[in-house]
């Protein structure tokens, strides 16, 4: 598809799975790509699911709040608290499930965001730590069943609805 | 609470045995000796590998032998990649959002 890095690691002594992946953009949209609901609710979902976020608020302390659905209608909610923000650079939050009213089911895990820009290429490494695999086991299963194909052309999907 | 997988591979000394286990099946005694532990030491890593089933007893006379259990590994590993190509698809799906925008600005 493309030339650019994707690079997929679990680090089992520090129980982190470390994600890294360079996207042809600059930083500024980069950042937004991950910290605007709107183009959040674009991607973040593999398709065929979707993401709703319902709501969101970026800042320390702040949330959000967001279910994936299924083809079949069904909700998975989960909620993301922000616990640090250095903009465009860097930002943490603690990821967990959560029933549609917004309970927690702990334990959730920690999510560490890093975006750098160079020439024009911004990396992002995501570290995400859990304290169980359970959690990871349970955060492959919400939703992602094996052997769905991306068959859809999301592009096709998504132009109309933007222009 | 039951231990899991990440548990049992979390610690260094597990691993190590996992890795020597994997080359040939070991006698608790044998264990104790090769990482200079106690027979107690070992015995309580063995109850954490064995539980979450990634080795497997095996009676040889008088001894027990513990064998590695690849297919616990495997599965383990197939979740891993199936998380692996989970962020690949979104990943993907990202760049066809960001050249959507980029068209959209010029």
């Amino acid at each position: 598809m493309n030339n650019l890095l994707f690079d997929f690691t679990l680090n089992k002594a520090t129980k982190t799975v470390l994600i890294t992946r360079e996207f042809d953009a600059n930083l500024s949209m980069m950042w937004d790509a991950f910290t605007k609901q709107e183009i959040l609710d674009q991607w973040w979902a593999p398709q065929p699911f979707i993401s709703k976020t319902k709501l969101m608020n970026f800042e320390v302390g702040g949330r959000r709040f967001y279910a994936m659905i299924s083809p079949e209608g069904q909700e998975t909610w989960a909620l993301q608290k922000y616990t640090s923000i250095t903009p465009k650079t860097n930002f943490k939050m603690y990821n967990s499930f959560a029933d549609k009213d917004e309970n927690p089911q702990l334990p959730g895990s920690e999510w560490d965001f890093n975006f750098s820009e160079q020439n024009g290429t911004t990396k992002v490494s995501i570290s995400i730590y859990n304290e169980s695999l359970e959690r990871l086991e349970k955060m492959i299963e919400m939703g992602f069943k094996e052997g769905f194909t991306a068959t859809l052309n999301y592009l096709d999907n998504l132009l109309p609805t933007l222009s | 609470m039951k231990p899991d997988i990440f548990q049992a591979i979390a610690d260094p000394t597990r691993r190590a045995i996992l890795t020597l286990i994997a080359i040939q099946a070991l006698t608790p005694n044998a264990m104790a000796e090769k990482f200079d532990m106690s027979r107690q030491a070992v015995s309580k890593h063995i109850k954490v590998l064995q539980e979450c089933k990634l080795i497997k007893p095996e009676q040889s006379g008088r001894e027990i032998y513990y064998h590695f259990n690849p297919k616990k590994m495997q599965e383990f590993d197939n979740w891993l990649a199936q998380f692996r190509k989970n962020w690949e698809t979104q990943f993907n799906q990202l760049d066809k959002v960001l050249s959507t925008i980029k068209k959209q600005k010029k």
